[in-house]
Order: C-alpha cells, then sequence, then structure tokens
C-alpha cells in the first residue's frame, strides 16, 4: 500500500490551536515546578498546571469532537504519528515509562514534583504527599479530563456514556477520596475498588492479621469488604453481567486504558499467536498468587515460622516483576505502542479468574446479529483486548471469551449493527443463529 | 485430485473456496490481480477514512490460505478455454481446470459522458480505485459526486474527512430514490447535510471538462451550469465485470447466465455473486444480486453442488443493510420505493427526524411483508420471523421491543410507535407487551 499523503495530517481548527496553545504552557509549568520551582511555590505551580492543562484539553478536545455531529470518528487515526506507533506515540511512551521509572525507583528525582501536590494532600489527608499520593492524584486527573474526552467523542452512545460516568467515579470516590478519608482518620488507605487476587496482599494472613489488629471497626470492615467482593462480589455479578461489572466500570486500570488509552486502544495485537501467548502468561499470574496465597495460610495454620520470610519476599519480588515492571512500565508505559490492555490481557490476575467464569459460567455474551456482517474488521481493530471480534461475527457466532472486557466499543464502530452486549440465559449462548442459508442445509453435507 | 479452480477473491468466490475445502480435500486455486489476499470490500472507505490499514480488512490472517491448501495466484484470467478446460492468465500461462467458479464481481458504470475518462474522474470499487482516490484528492479542495446511491454516499463521507467539499449530484427527486421511499429518503438527506454535503437533486451530468493536462477541471450539468472541481466520482451503480467471458462459449446478457445450481451453459463452469444472472431468478429477486449478503450466500451454495450435492440457491427472506455518515440502515423483507396494489405500509420518524421505522403490510391480511430501519438497530431473526409467519401488524407492534438490537441504555421508542398506531387506527387500540431483552422473540 502507499504511504500515507502529506494532506492526512491533521487539520486542526483554531479552537484546537488555542486548546494546543493552553496545554502546553501547562505542561511546561508542571515541568518547572518539577525541576524546583514546585518546593517554593507548590501552590501556584499545582494550580496554574491544573487550570492551564485542564482549559487547554477542554477546548482542544471540545473543537475537535463536539464541531461535527454526534457518531464514530475514528477519522485519521491510522495515519497520526500519535496514534499509529509514529515518532509522537514513541515520544509519549519514552516518557511515560520514564515517569514510571522515576516514580517507582527514584522518587527522590520527582521530589520537588511531589512537593506540588503537598497542600492537596495536606487538606485531605491531614499529612505531606509521598510519591504514591501524587501518583494517585495525577492518575484520577487523568481520568477526569480523557473522560471527558470519551463522553464528547462517543456521546452517540449510551452505553459509553453510562460506562465513562461509572469509571470516573469508581476512580475518584474508591480510588482516590475514600483512601483519602481514610488516611486523615489514621486508618489503612485502602483502594477500596481492588480486592484479590489483584489487590493480592490482601487476602495473605500477615496482611489479614494486620487489620483484624488495627484498631477501630473500619479496619474490619476493609477486611470484610474484600472478602465480600472476592468470594461473593466475582461470582455472583460476572455471573449476571459478564466481567465487564469489573474491568470497564469498576477497576481503575481499565479506567485509565478507557479514558488516557482511548486513542490508542487499536494497537492491540489480534493474531492467533498472540492469543497464545495471552492464555499462558496470564494464567501463570494467576496460579502463582493462588498457590503463593494458599501456601501462605497452610503455614499460617500449621503455625509454621519457616515461611514467614517467604511472604516478604514474595511481595518484593512480585511488586517489582510484575507490579511495577509488567502492570506499569509496559502495562501503561507502553499503551502508545502495543495498545491500552496489555496488563490486563497478559498479567491481570483478577481479569484471569473474571475471565474463567465469564467463559463458562456467565449470562454475559456478545451477540451476533443474523447475517448481517460485512467483514470489514472495525470491531477486530478497535478491540482492545486483541480479540477478533470479526472471526466471530462474520461466521455468525456469538462471542463468548474469556478476555472480553465488555467494553462495547466493538458494538459501538460496527457500521452494520451487527454486535450487542447482551446478559441471557445460559443455553445456547455459544451456539449461534447461524446465517439464514444455512438453516434450511440442517441435514445437508 | 480435481482441480477447482476461482476465478476472483472477493466474497463470492471466497467464501465457496472456504466451504469447498470444509466440505472436501479437492484442489483449490484462487486467481485474482486485485490483491494477493482476500479483504473486505466495503471496509475500502475505511481505509482512506484512517480508521482502519490494509491490513485490517482482510478478514483472515496470511498464513490461514497456506494452512488450508487454498492455492492463490496473482495474475488476471484473459481468456477460458472452454474446450481445453483451462483459464488463460494475462502473464501467457494457463491454469487447466476440473471444475471453474467465474465470481470476477463488478465495474463501476460510466454512460459514456464525454470526459469520463479524464484524470480525477473514476469510479469507487476496486483496491485500485481507492489509491486512485487517494493520489487524485491529494490536496483538493473541491469535488463532484454524481449519483445517488450506497457507493456515493460512502465517497461522500469519505472526502469530507480530509476535509474537502462536496457537491453530490443526485437525478432522482429524493435521495436513492430507486430503492427507497420519500420518507426515507428525506431522512438520509438531512443527515448528509448535516455534514456540510451540498446534496443537489434533479441534477444530471451532462459533461466532465478538463484541463490542458488532461486533468478534470469542472462538470457541466443537465441545466448548463459549470462547476469547477478537481475530482469527480462516478457513483451510478455498478455491473458485471465479465468483458473477457464475452465472445466465448458460455451464454452472457447482462452478467453470466446461470441456473438455480449457478451453473452456466458450459459444464462445469459456475458463476456467483455480483457477475452473475440468473436465468430465472426466484419470487422476489432480481436477476443480478450485487450485495455482500448475496455473495456469500451464492458461494457457500455452489460449494455444495461442487462438492456432490446439487444444491438449489434458496436465499430466504431478503436483507440488507448500509450506513449513510452515522444513520445506521436495515432493511428486511420487501419495501419498494412506491406501494404496490393490496399493500400498505405504517410509518414512524422520531422528531429530531434522524430514526424511523416502516413496516409493509398486506393491506387485506395486515400480515407484515417488510421492514425499514434507520437509526435503529434491529433484531435479524427476529423481523424473519415475522415476515416467514406473516405475522399480522398489531401483533409485530405490540412485541416490537423484541427486534430491538440497539445497545443497553439506548432509548427505546416502542411506545412511541405504538402511540402513533393507536393515534392513526382509532378503535383498534394496542399495548406494548414484550420488553426489550435477548431471545424475548422466542415469546411472540
Amino acid at each position: 500500500m502507499s504511504p500515507p499523503q502529506k494532506h492526512t495530517q491533521p487539520v486542526r481548527s483554531r479552537s484546537q490551536r488555542i486548546g494546543l496553545l493552553l496545554f502546553f504552557p501547562g505542561f511546561i509549568i508542571a515541568l518547572i515546578g518539577a525541576l524546583g520551582a514546585g518546593s517554593i511555590y507548590p501552590k501556584l505551580f499545582f494550580l496554574a498546571s491544573l487550570c492551564f492543562i485542564t482549559i487547554g484539553s477542554f477546548l482542544y478536545f471540545s473543537a475537535a469532537y463536539l464541531s461535527a455531529p454526534a457518531g464514530i470518528r475514528n477519522n485519521r487515526i491510522m495515519f497520526a504519528s500519535l496514534s499509529s506507533r509514529g515518532s509522537i506515540g514513541v515520544i509519549i511512551a519514552l516518557f511515560f515509562i520514564a515517569f514510571y521509572i522515576l516514580m517507582y525507583w527514584f522518587p527522590f528525582y520527582l521530589e520537588h514534583f511531589i512537593a506540588m501536590f503537598h497542600p492537596l494532600s495536606r487538606m485531605l489527608r491531614g499529612k505531606p504527599a509521598e510519591q504514591y499520593f501524587m501518583y494517585g492524584s495525577l492518575y484520577t486527573f487523568t481520568i477526569i479530563i480523557m473522560g471527558a474526552r470519551a463522553l464528547m467523542k462517543y456521546r452517540h452512545s449510551r452505553y459509553q456514556i453510562v460506562r465513562t460516568c461509572a469509571v470516573i467515579f469508581s476512580q475518584f470516590v474508591f480510588a482516590f477520596l475514600i483512601p483519602s478519608i481514610l488516611a486523615a482518620f489514621n486508618e489503612p488507605e485502602k483502594y477500596v475498588n481492588y480486592f484479590w487476587p489483584l489487590s493480592y496482599k490482601d487476602l495473605f494472613p500477615s496482611n489479614v492479621n494486620y487489620l483484624l489488629n488495627f484498631e477501630g471497626a473500619i479496619s474490619k470492615f476493609l477486611l470484610a469488604w474484600t472478602i465480600l467482593l472476592t468470594f461473593a462480589g466475582t461470582p455472583v455479578l460476572t455471573f449476571f453481567f459478564g466481567k465487564r461489572w469489573y474491568c470497564s466500570w469498576i477497576c481503575g486500570c481499565g479506567g485509565l486504558a478507557n479514558t488516557l488509552g482511548d486513542p490508542w486502544r487499536q494497537l492491540s495485537s489480534k493474531t492467533l499467536a498472540s492469543w497464545k501467548i495471552e492464555r499462558y502468561s496470564i494464567y501463570s499470574v494467576l496460579s502463582l498468587i493462588v498457590i503463593t496465597t494458599a501456601i501462605l495460610w497452610l503455614n499460617h495454620l500449621f503455625g509454621g515460622e519457616l515461611l514467614g520470610q517467604l511472604s516478604g519476599g514474595f511481595i518484593r519480588f512480585y511488586g517489582f516483576a510484575i507490579g511495577m515492571i509488567f502492570a506499569g512500565v509496559i502495562g501503561t508505559g507502553l499503551y502508545p505502542i502495543f495498545g491500552t490492555r496489555v496488563w490486563c490481557r497478559f498479567g491481570c490476575p483478577q481479569a484471569a479468574l473474571l475471565g474463567i467464569i465469564q467463559r463458562f459460567f456467565s449470562r454475559f455474551r456478545i451477540t451476533t446479529n443474523g447475517a448481517q456482517c460485512m467483514s470489514c474488521g472495525n470491531c477486530s481493530t478497535y478491540c482492545e483486548m486483541g480479540i477478533d471480534v470479526r472471526w466471530y461475527a462474520q461466521r455468525g457466532q456469538n462471542i463468548v471469551r474469556a478476555s472480553c472486557v465488555g467494553c462495547g466499543m466493538c458494538s459501538a464502530v460496527c457500521p452494520r449493527g451487527v454486535l450487542n452486549l447482551e446478559n441471557g440465559p445460559l443455553a445456547g449462548r455459544i451456539k449461534s443463529d447461524a446465517l439464514p442459508l444455512i438453516k434450511s442445509f440442517k441435514s445437508g453435507i | 485430485m480435481e482441480h477447482v479452480v476461482i476465478i476472483g477473491n472477493g466474497i463470492a468466490g471466497i467464501t465457496a473456496a472456504r466451504h469447498i475445502r470444509k466440505h472436501s480435500n479437492r484442489r483449490l486455486t484462487v486467481i485474482s490481480d486485485e490483491s494477493k489476499h482476500f479483504f473486505s470490500r466495503p471496509a475500502l472507505m475505511y481505509i482512506y477514512m484512517g480508521h482502519m490499514k490494509y491490513e485490517q480488512t482482510k478478514p483472515y490472517e496470511d498464513w490461514f490460505w497456506k494452512e488450508n491448501a487454498i492455492d492463490l495466484v496473482c495474475d488476471r484470467v484473459r481468456k477460458i478455454d472452454t474446450k481445453g478446460k483451462k483459464a488463460i492468465l494475462r502473464s501467457g500461462s494457463s491454469i487447466p481446470f476440473d471444475k471453474l467458479i467465474i465470481a470476477t464481481g463488478s465495474k463501476p458504470n460510466k454512460f459514456g459522458w464525454p470526459g469520463q475518462d479524464l484524470n480525477g474522474v473514476q469510479g469507487f470499487y476496486s483496491l485500485q480505485d481507492l489509491e486512485a482516490v487517494k493520489k487524485s484528492t491529494a490536496g483538493i479542495r473541491q469535488a463532484v459526486i454524481v449519483g445517488g446511491g450506497l457507493i456515493g454516499v460512502e465517497l461522500a463521507e469519505m472526502l469530507v474527512t480530509r476535509g474537502i467539499s462536496v457537491i453530490f449530484m443526485v437525478r432522482e427527486t429524493h435521495f436513492w430514490g430507486v430503492v427507497l421511499p420519500e420518507e426515507e429518503g428525506d431522512l438520509v438527506a438531512r443527515h448528509i447535510k448535516n455534514h456540510h454535503v451540498d446534496l443537489q437533486f434533479e441534477t444530471e451530468l451532462k459533461e466532465i471538462v478538463g484541463d490542458s493536462d488532461g486533468k478534470v477541471s469542472a462538470v457541466i450539468t443537465g441545466k448548463g451550469e459549470k462547476v469547477p472541481c478537481s475530482f469527480v466520482g462516478l457513483t451510478v451503480g455498478v455491473s458485471p465485470n465479465i468483458d473477457f467471458i464475452k465472445n466465448t462459449a458460455i451464454e452472457t446478457d447482462r452478467g453470466v447466465l446461470i441456473n438455480s445450481c449457478f451453473e452456466t451453459s458450459i459444464e462445469d463452469i459456475y458463476a456467483i455473486g455480483d457477475c452473475a444472472q440468473f436465468r430465472e431468478p426466484s419470487t422476489g429477486r432480481r436477476p443480478v444480486e450485487q450485495v455482500w449478503y448475496t455473495g456469500k450466500m451464492h458461494g457457500e451454495t455452489v460449494a455444495r453442488t461442487i462438492c456432490g450435492k446439487e444444491t438449489p440457491y434458496m436465499p430466504g427472506i431478503w436483507f440488507n443493510s448500509a450506513k449513510f455518515f452515522d444513520i445506521e440502515y436495515q432493511t428486511y423483507g420487501t419495501v419498494m420505493s412506491q406501494q404496490k396494489e393490496g399493500e400498505k405500509s405504517f410509518y414512524w420518524e422520531n422528531p429530531k427526524g434522524d430514526k424511523c421505522v416502516r413496516i409493509v403490510f398486506d393491506s387485506t391480511t395486515q400480515a407484515v411483508l417488510g421492514f425499514n430501519f434507520f437509526g435503529i438497530r434491529a433484531r435479524h431473526t427476529t423481523c424473519e420471523y415475522w415476515i416467514a409467519n406473516r405475522e399480522k401488524l398489531p401483533n409485530v407492534l405490540c412485541s416490537m421491543a423484541a427486534s430491538n438490537f440497539d445497545p443497553e441504555f439506548f432509548k427505546c421508542f416502542e411506545k412511541d410507535i405504538i402511540s402513533q398506531y393507536n393515534s392513526e387506527n382509532p378503535g383498534r387500540m394496542i399495548t406494548l407487551k414484550t420488553k426489550k431483552g435477548l431471545f424475548s422473540n422466542r415469546l411472540t
């Protein structure tokens, strides 16, 4: 195929250019703050950067999306450098990776940047910010801003509107406000939208004991909450709605993928080979956690002190290799290269567990509408989990896959109204309403 | 081993190949010079718009063909030697066959307008056409599209995404007048205009004018008006791509003539898809069927005949779909642009005028005959069930929700539809029964 032509560069309107002109100063203010000024004038730099970035982004996105009638506007995604692994995409990926490396292992280099979050942290938690408060605030802020973009871009789809609002709400309340308030009351700073096995430490004996011995009722409530969601919420909700109730409505990782990551969702690999890798890698991580948790409890129940060190060792290894490298640096840092759900697809133990339930014991499926598919490939292209949706749709088969997070984008981009996310009886959920033609040939060859 | 050769790797030819492979281990060769691998033709527009890359329009990964022992030959068939049972290629070589399937699709119509072969004037059908549109529209500001059908509106949508002003000339008095009733045509026209396309009805193309480099510079309309432009899209329908078959022993008319088992006048030679013409089309069907879905069904049916189980074409109830910019369209059964005698139709449109439902029914028995949906997704199996079982209009309306295929949380219009029916039919009040949901169609 011929290379994209010159004029395929995005044509930006005046309001979009003004938006960018406001966004970049906001970004530069944040950089200057990070280089030192943040420690001297934390409030000023924090607020100035926040205002410029917020107003600039809103202007840019509303000019980009609200100026055209509502509908799917994936125009130029395959040409734009940002979204097609061009130089801008690579630069952004490098920036993300650098940020993660500094934040996890060299936070002292971010000292002045973190200082910009002290006033907010003092206000909410009554203590200065550390790197993870800075990260959590930035994460929440990003989901809100890019969530607004998703709301504008997909405003023709009520499913996307409701889902995006849920994701923003969940991040802001469960992963930002509640943990901050808990911290203000000297309670364990728990992100209540995460639980075992994603928040793997939650059910380790050491953590359970810690919460049981912690003064006050809230820690007991947190323990009960974790146990409830892990053992009751996960199977019951997944049975009724599929894993989407968590992965694309509640989870913060999913929230970031569906907001910040939206420009890159098409980059996930759809090959059969990557599906094979996915099955090995994701269930390995789940097994690792299940086995470790089981061993730790056995050890604990038999009063063994032998494995006392294992817990700490495991947490250090897993936290480094899986939590930081896999979920952070690769999972999010490489959004612009491998697409948005690398962690969710290849690593997340929660997604693995929910996926097993969804595949074998759930009312959820994506229905294929009769024989209307014309194999265009929009569904597969925009599936962030790398499912070759078209493969099912064109043969009139429902999509029942462990990995599907139910983001609903295949249904939204389908130009022929072929795909629909539905909950229904278990009987016949995989079997399909095949082509009208095939039906009349039941007794055929 | 019997060698089956298929000319054309579009949806019809490839479906035939896949199904022959499913049923047998015959040797299979597919010849095409358009592309090495099968791609989705309706997706060409998305490549231009930047929604997808060419790679992503291919429904099967490249290893699929070797894995399934389907040989792909990149060449063009120049001639068919019906006696010697050989396909003679442009490269000079020839491929012998035991059975041959002609699935060469269509080519865009050109009606002999002066200037129709100038640079920057073209139809839009093939991968090569897409490349040509990319080249011809690079950096231009004004385009003209002639002919108000599905390809025309796709081309308009494509050009708009690159900031090109489009004048869309349609001969009829309303949009896609040969297929759509007036209300639906108007609904689509309003939407097209919302996208800043200059849609002009009752406007015919008379002549295309070029500059000294042989490139298009303007068109002249039937009224004598001269419209400057740098690109002209001719989207006035397609016709069977069978020039290389004319003057052979294979009988042709508009397309390659076939019986209901896709057999041509020559034994062991079959024709399917856009290029085929039924000698006796089944009731309510056209002799030449030029849509994706029929190509797929032709391919699947001929595969059975070729594998030894002679199977006539049994297409079932007609259906089709399209998208006009943001408005999706689905149709089931027969909805004609002009109502036939003995038929009536119920039409509902939302106040915003961007969604509508039309149900055609038999005026004596009230049995539903066809549906048009614009901006609302409908469940194929439910609509088909209603038509096949000649369900009566009031019953269909009562359980209308069962056919709703819109995503969760979308606004439902069934109540509005019923209250309009009730106001039009006082004394025959009906109420909504079924709720929207999976398998609710089983309740009807």
